[in-house]
Formats: structure tokens, sequence, C-alpha cells
């Protein structure tokens, strides 16, 4: 066992003589397991002390600092990675652990983290350009961090809520720090639709706890089989009022309203990291609770999650659709509703989990998640590097910008899911092909239908990148910024090369 | 592993890479003229090099794996019914590469524009190599980009809704025949081609077999292009610019037909079967439409465009290519890889021919070239008139040339059909392909009579005759018509054993 520390849970220290086996109640803590969530607090931490110490022009440092945390984090999953076997730890003695970093919690805090580091990296010279307080700005995003990657590790309903909460509430002030109208009206809407959405699901967890007497979700499941009868209806309510809260996260339709103003109203690089990050921490939890604690009711919550599958992504392909090239700020727009589409897209095979009654599925959405994490933050890195605000603007983007178009361009076609943004392309066969073998062709036939769809604003958007230009200077796009774009591309590219390296998430075992 | 055709591919992707780079023009276009004919040299050395003893077995294979979470590998190969379209898509990319050094199309750059067209090679080269059915579908749809930009950006006219009704025509059918691929990848367990081929449909129940041989028929139906969903072929060939006319017609059509033979037929033969009358009719349909377009057009006053013209009959001419497929039978669907070979030479000779008319006159409107008695071009340009007139007879199925083979024994194969289809049905569509031959030959001699005969002293600029870079580029085409028509046996002597390998016959 590597560093560890005993550490006394439930009890206060001084009563020890009233249990009977004290051993029981003494556990050690697995400090490299939870070493990733840990990491980025603590840097998080650091850096808000930091912020007292540092004047006005040495703050640039503290955006280093964060990189760095986030990096550090990035390394503690590595030999979480290369280890064999799955780390437990805060377990009872009787079974049932909180924490579980097995290949699920790995896959998805590579994605946190990581999604993270690029909006971070992308952070760096909005912080300075639009003056956000640096500090708060740091501490902030490392501590939403923290709780995205705390999330997917989580194995009861407590440390999940707390963990969603640690994620979320951070980011309603991310939201709001820039510093006009708009931030405050768009940080408002998502914290009222948000606390709403946890309100119902406390409701929920409070239902489920009162129904199974337990909170650890493999136990939850083996309770909801030998509930008493008269228990039933208050679980399934349980079940369902705990799903519409990380559905909301997810922004699933009928919960997505919040997304196109608060991801306009806020800092690019944090709309970019709320697509990604906040949306792969509402898709952690929600797998988590289906297809672990709420697995026997697999065909109810399945029909719900394919319904609102095939919703979200229809709602979100037309709202797209929509989108006027002359609109101010139609660019984070359409990605806003792009990224509502895709979230249907990553909810395909959750419900065929259901279906399935296995959480093999489960894979196609975590290998669909990480090449929608590098793509979208790609797309959003462009936006942020060149600043552009209306979708006209990119209108010859490639005569003044060649690099810059050809990535974006790049990025559209993956998320379009046509070569030569293969990754894209293979993303979405592995999830048409976890809806095919769960027997949900009808589902399938809807994706089909909403790709065809969505190619159509995708590629509009990539014609213009190459249309003749009004004459216009070259632009340089500032450093930390060209680094951004530099990785994601590189990483997509190389995704597209050898795809393998993302989808064998697809044939491993997750959990 | 094999090196060359895995070179074959990588060769003109570097080149595209290239063309990112900073280069001046002639440079570019440099670049574009040496790797396209390095890729030619390639694609002959590979016909030297290929064992004519034996086309029905796959050769110069590679078979890798390459996404084992998904059961997808990198499986490439050429047998006999690939060899022939490979070494026709290499040399009329050559063809328009080196005729683009002289006569590049108005547009934004020679850079970008040889990048394109060595990204189409890339796409178009895969296809016909690949043998697993994602790897297919991959390279089927990286033509596309490159094929949109070149008619959006270097095209005339309508250029831009043309090119998008083009993409999203191509998609929709992809995007079917994707679901059909994987359709049969999870019912079958594999992707692999050559087992699937081998296989023969067993192991896919009838239902998934006419599900996924409609999924896929439509999806290449499309691409073909099949009547009714032809509609975005003649606003795509009006708009592109030659060299995308040429590659458009030349290959990307043949992409289609290629996936029908090599994907329909083995995989999911009684799916095929099942589909088989429809198709035959739909291809019966579009010789006949095919044709009577062509007529419409070519009257006069009809202000027909002569690439719009040439469009239509590449629809008849591909109704040929489904009806002989449609058949399935080796006789016929030799004869429809053959009128794939013999449409391609001689539409990539046409089309390059009307972009020299129009670039000599600035329109293909056939009413404003002919004016009142024809816009003699026997007499004004002798050597382009003698050429189209060539071109004409044979797109009309002169014996002796390229264009008459194929269409003869797709016709033979709807005679006598395979067992298990409608003899009736399949004769009523060789009567109707029979009215379309006639048909064909009266639009074609009418647009001969408009546009090489005539007054020659009528006042009009004056015309320059067939200069040196056009002969270069299209003499090739013209002088393989010949050769492919006078010794059928070439092409037939490949193909014949592969198809009836396909066929499940030996």
């Amino acid at each position: 066992m590597p560093a560890s520390t005993p550490l006394l849970l439930g009890q206060p220290a001084m009563t020890p003589l009233a249990v009977a086996d004290p051993g029981t109640l003494v556990q050690s803590v697995d400090w490299v397991a939870i070493a990733p969530p840990l990491v980025a607090a603590l840097a998080g931490l650091v850096v808000l002390v930091a912020d007292l110490f540092l004047k006005g022009s040495q703050k640039k440092a503290l955006s280093w600092l964060a990189i760095g945390g986030l990096t550090a984090a990035l390394a503690a999953l590595l030999p979480l990675a290369l280890g064999s076997g799955t780390r437990s730890t805060f377990c009872l003695a009787d079974g049932g652990c909180s924490y579980t970093a097995d290949h699920f919690a790995l896959a998805f805090q590579l994605l946190a983290l990581g999604g993270a580091l690029i909006a971070a990296l992308l952070s760096a010279h909005t912080v300075d350009k639009d003056g956000l307080p640096a500090g708060e700005y740091w501490f902030l995003l490392l501590s939403s961090a923290a709780g995205a990657a705390l999330l997917p590790a989580a194995r009861d309903l407590a440390t999940l809520i707390v963990a969603l909460e640690v994620a979320s509430l951070p980011a309603f002030a991310l939201v709001a720090l820039r510093r006009d109208g708009r931030g405050a009206e768009a940080a408002l809407k998502f914290f009222l639709s948000s606390v709403t959405a946890t309100a119902v699901m406390l409701l929920g967890v409070s239902f489920v706890y009162a129904a199974t007497g337990t909170l650890h979700l493999s136990a939850i499941a083996e309770a909801l089989t030998t509930a008493p009868g008269q228990l039933k209806h208050l679980a399934e309510a349980g079940a369902v009022l705990t799903l519409v809260g990380f559905a909301f996260k997810t922004a699933a339709v009928p919960f997505h309203f919040w997304v196109p103003d608060t991801y306009v109203g806020a800092p690019v690089p944090v709309a970019g990291y709320l697509s990604v990050v906040g949306k792969a921490a509402g898709l952690a939890g929600l797998a988590l609770v289906t297809t672990v604690a709420f697995r026997p009711y697999g065909h109810t919550w399945g029909l719900v999650l394919a319904v609102l599958a095939a919703v979200t992504m229809t709602a979100g392909n037309v709202a797209a659709l929509r989108q006027r090239a002359a609109a101010p700020n139609g660019a984070v727009r359409l990605l806003a509703w792009s990224s509502v589409s895709q979230a249907g897209y990553l909810l395909v095979p959750l419900a065929a989990a259901g279906y399935a009654g296995d959480d093999h599925p489960v894979g196609a959405t975590v290998a669909y998640a990480l090449v929608y994490g590098v793509v979208n933050l790609g797309a959003f890195a462009v936006v942020a590097a060149t600043g552009h605000s209306r979708l006209d603007d990119f209108q010859g983007l490639f005569a003044r910008n060649r690099w810059a178009a050809l990535a974006l361009a790049f990025f559209l076609l993956c998320l379009a899911g046509l070569p030569p943004g293969v990754v894209g392309l293979f993303g979405k066969v592995v999830v048409f092909r976890a809806a095919v073998d769960a027997g949900l062709g009808w589902l399938a036939v809807v994706m089909a239908v909403n790709v065809v769809v969505a190619l159509y604003y995708y590629l509009t958007w990539t014609a213009k990148l190459f249309a003749t230009a009004p004459e216009a200077p070259r632009t340089r796009i500032p450093g930390p910024l060209t680094a951004t774009l530099a990785l994601t591309a590189s990483v997509a590219a190389v995704l597209s090369v050898a795809p393998q390296l993302v989808l064998q998430v697809v044939s491993g075992t997750l959990f | 592993m094999n090196v060359l055709l895995i070179a074959l591919l990588a060769v003109p992707l570097l080149g595209a890479a290239l063309t990112l780079a900073p280069l001046g023009e002639r440079a570019a276009l440099r670049l574009g003229v040496g790797t396209t004919g390095a890729v030619l040299a390639g694609t002959v050395a590979l016909a030297a090099w290929f064992d004519h003893s034996a086309p029905a077995r796959m050769q110069a294979v590679t078979d890798a794996a390459w996404i084992p979470a998904i059961g997808v590998r990198f499986h490439l190969g050429v047998d006999g019914i690939s060899l022939p379209l490979l070494v026709l898509t290499a040399l009329l990319t050559f063809l328009c590469a080196v005729y683009s050094t002289k006569r590049l199309p108005d547009g934004p750059g020679a850079r970008a524009f040889t990048g394109l067209v060595l990204l189409l090679e890339v796409g178009m080269l895969a296809t016909f190599v690949a043998l697993d059915l994602v790897l297919f579908f991959l390279a089927f749809e990286i033509v596309l980009i490159p094929m949109y930009f070149l008619i959006a950006r270097w095209g005339s006219g309508a250029k831009v809704p043309a090119a998008n009704r083009f993409i999203l025509y191509t998609l929709f059918g992809s995007a079917l025949m994707l679901l059909g691929f994987l359709l049969i990848g999870s019912q079958a367990g594999t992707f692999d081609l050559t087992q699937l081929a081998t296989a023969h449909g067993s192991g896919l129940t009838r239902t998934t077999q006419v599900i996924a041989a409609l999924a896929i028929l439509t999806g290449l139906a499309v691409k073909a292009p099949a009547f009714p969903l032809h509609s975005w072929l003649p606003d795509a060939h009006t708009a592109a610019p030659t060299v995308g006319s040429v590659l458009l017609a030349g290959v990307l059509l043949k992409m289609g037909t290629y996936g029908l033979v090599r994907v329909l037929l083995p995989v999911v033969p009684d799916g095929t079967a099942t589909l088989a009358p429809y198709l035959g009719a739909l291809a019966a349909v579009g010789i006949v439409y095919g044709s009577l377009a062509c007529l419409a057009l070519a009257r006069p006053g009809a202000k027909g465009d002569l690439k719009r013209l040439i469009a239509y009959s590449s629809v008849g001419h591909m109704g040929f290519v489904l009806l002989g497929i449609a058949s399935l039978t080796p006789t016929g669907v030799n004869g429809a890889l053959f009128a794939n070979i013999g449409h391609g030479l001689i539409t990539g000779l046409l089309f390059f021919l009307v972009g020299a008319v129009k670039d000599r006159y600035g329109t293909a409107d056939l009413d404003t070239l002919a004016g009142a008695t024809g816009a003699a071009l026997y007499g004004r340009a002798p050597r382009i008139g003698g050429l189209l007139a060539f071109a004409a007879v044979a797109s009309l199925g002169l014996p002796g040339l390229a264009g008459f083979w194929g269409e003869l024994l797709a016709m033979y194969g709807a005679f006598d059909p395979a067992a298990g289809l409608s003899r009736p049905a399949f004769l009523t569509y060789l009567v109707l392909a029979g009215l379309g031959t006639l048909l064909t030959a009266a639009y074609l001699l009418v647009v001969v009579k408009r546009v090489c005969m005539g007054d020659p002293k009528q006042t009009g600029p004056e015309i320059a005759d067939l200069k040196a870079y056009e002969a270069v580029s299209w003499t090739p085409l013209a002088a393989l018509t010949v050769v492919a028509g006078l010794w059928p046996a070439l092409l037939l002597g490949l193909s014949d054993p592969a198809v009836k390998h396909l066929l499940g016959g030996g």
C-alpha cells in the first residue's frame, strides 16, 4: 500500500471504548487512488492563497500555477491507468466503497481534467485581456474541475451529489465573472435552473434512501430487487427525480433552455469548459445512477433515456439549423445548440444499456464523450483565438489565417462525423452499434437522420471558412491559444489515424 | 503487407499535404503532374506485376488490424475487377493534372486546386482497393469534400447550389449505406469483404439481407446515379469545371456501380436477387429517360447546355451498367464492368472536348454555338471537330469502339437473366434499352450535326484548333477507346473470373 495514513470515520476519536471492535472504524485511505481530484483541489487552494500575496503584474503566474496543477492532476492518473486492478477506498467493512478508480472513472477523469486543462490554456489569454479577477477565476476553475473529477469515481449517492455540486457551484460564478449585464443574466439563469434541478434530485435521493435504506449504488441495486411492494412506487419516483437532476447537467431536452444564453453570456473558454466538462460530469453521474444503482429498472429508464436522446438530438439540431449567419454571437450559439444535439447522441448508449441489461454499451458513451471533448474544445479554441462572434465573421478565414481555418474545418468535420474527421465518424459508429445491438433500431434511424441534418450546418460553416474573403489584415494568435489549437488539433488528428486509442474503451470492461 | 498499394494511396496524400506549404502557382501545378504521374506509373507497374492467370484472387494484399474495438481492418487488395478501374482513375487524374497546367479553371489559385485534386485521387483509389466495408465507406466519403470545393469554387454559373445539392444527395445516400454496412457487420460479425464474399450471404437472414441490400443499393444508386436519384448530376456537371466533370463522370460515378458489384452481389445475394427486378426497371427507365432528356436538350431552340446534355447521357449510359448488374449473370456483370471503363474513357474525352469548346466560345449553350447553320467545327477547328465526332460515335456504341461491348453484353445479360428472375420483365427492360440505344444515336448525331457541321464561312471569333497540351491529354483516351473496342478480351479476361467468383460460381 502506498503512502497511507490511518483515519477515523464516523465516530469521534475519543469514544473508541463504546465500540466492540474498533478495527472496523479505522481505515486506510488510498491516496494514490484519490490523487487526481485531490491534486486539482489542492492546486485551487494554493492559487487562492497565492493570489493574496501577488501584486497586479505578478498575477500572470497564477495561470501557470493552475495549468501546472491540472497537468499534475492528469499525471496522477498515470499510475492508476498503468497499474493493474481496480483501486477502491473509503470502504465500509461490509463491502460497499464510496470511491472507486475503475476504468470508467479513469476515462471520465481524463476527460474532466484534460478538458479543464485545455479550457485553462484558453483562459490564460482571456483572463488577461478581459481583466477578469485572476485569483478567483483560477480557483473556481480548479474547484469545478476537482468536483468533475471526483464525480465519476463516486459510488454512493451522497458523494455523487456533493461532487456534482462542487462541479456546478463554481461554474455559476465563472459564468458571472464577465462583468457585463449579459454575464450576470446568464449566470442567474444557469443558477436558478440548476438549483431547481438539484432540489428535485435531492428529493429523489431521499426517496430512494427511504425505500432502500442505503446510499451505496450497488447496494441500492440489490435493495431495489428485494424492496417490499408498498415501497416500490416511492423508489420509482425517487429514481425518476434523481434522473431529472442529471439530465439537467447533460442539458438534455427539456432541461436545455439555459444552454445557449449561458454559453453566450460566459467567457468563451468557460463556455467550452461547460460544454465538455460540465456535460461529462452530468453524463458520468447519469451512467452511474442508471447502470449501477437503478439497474433493476432498466427497461423503464432505458425507454425514458431513449426518448430523451431522440428529442434532445432533434431539438438541438432544429435550433442549430435556425441559426442565422449574421446574428451576433452566432458562432457560440451554434456550438451551444450543437452541443445539445451531441448530448442526445451521448445518451443513446446509456439508453441501450437499459435495454441490454448490462453496462457494456456505456463504453460507447465514454468513447464518444472523449472524442467530443477534444474536438468541441478545439472548436471553442478557434472561436476564442479568432475572436469572431458572428458566423459571417468566419467568411474567408482560410485566407487570413490558414492553420486556424484548417483546424476549425477539421473539428467541425469531426463533430459532423465526415472524413477526414474519421474519429468523429467512428465515435458515431460505436454509438450506432450500441443502439442496433440493443434492438433500438428506431433510435438508430432517428440518429442517422439527425446526423445527416446536422451535416448541413457544420458544412455551411466549414464552407464559409474557405469562401473568398472580404479584404482583412492577417491576424496573429496569442501564444497560449496557438498551443491549445495545436494540442487539440494534433490529438484529433492522431485519433483519426489510430481510432483504436480511444475506441478501446468500447471493448474493455468499465466497472 | 504490400507496399505498392499503400504507396499508391500515400503518394497523392503526401502531395496534397505538400500543397499546404507555400509553393508558387507553377510549382504547385508541376507537383500535381509529378504526383499523379508517379501514381499512374505505380498503377501501370501494378498491372504489369499482377498475376493475370489468377485475376479472381486478391493480390497485393495488405491486411492489418486497424480498430480492433469494432473489428475494422486495414485491408487492401486488387483483383481483376478493381485493377482496370485503378488504372483508369490514375490515368484520368494524370490527364486532368496535365490539362490543368495550361488551362486552370478560374478560381482561388493553383495550390488549393492541386491539393484538392490529389485528395480526390486518394479517395477514388482507396475506394477501389478497400476490402473492408468501413474502409470502403471512408474512401467513398473522402471524395465528397474535394469535389464539393472543386464545384463550388472553380465552377461556373449556379455553382454553390449545385455543389450543395451534390453533397446533400450523396451524404444522404452514404448515411443509408453506412446503416446497411453496420447491419451486415453486426449480423455477420465481420466487415471484411473477402470473408463476407466467401460466406456468400450464409449467416444472414433473408430479412436482414433485404434491408441491408435496400439501404446499400439506395446509397450507391445515388452515386451511380440511378433514376430517380440522378437529379443532382446534371446541375453538378453543368457547374463543375472541366476537370471536375471529367473526374466526376469518369471515376466518381463508377464508384457507385463498383460498390454494387463488390459489396451488394457477393455479400447479400438473396437481398440483391429480391431487389434486382426493381433495379433493372429503374435502369431501363433511366436509359430511356436519359436519352429523351438529351434529345430535348439537343433540339434547336431548347437552349440546351452541352455539358448538361452529356450529364444526362451519363444517366442513360449508367443505366446500361445498372441493367447488366441487375441481370445477376456473369455476362451482364462483365458487360457492366466493361461499360464502366468504356464510359469513363469516352465521357472523360467528351467532357474535355466540351470544356474546350466552352473555353473557345465562352458558352456551352448549344443554340448560341450552332447559330443559324451550325458551329462548323469541321471547317473552323477540324481536329477538335473530328475528335468530337469520334467521341460521339464511340458514345453511341459504334462497334469497334469501347462503348459497344459493354452495352451489348449488358443487354445480352438482360436477355437471359439469372435463374429466379422474371424473364418477361427483363425482356421488357431489354426492349426499352434497345429503344434507348436508338435514341442515343439520334441525339448524338444531332449534336454532331449542330456542332461540327455548318457553314464554315460564318462570321464569329477565330477558333484555335487543337493545342499541344490538349492533344497530350486527350490522345491517350482516344487511343484506349479504340484499343478497348478492338481488343475487349484485354478487360473481359481480367473481370470474368473475378465476376464468376463474386457471383458464387468459382
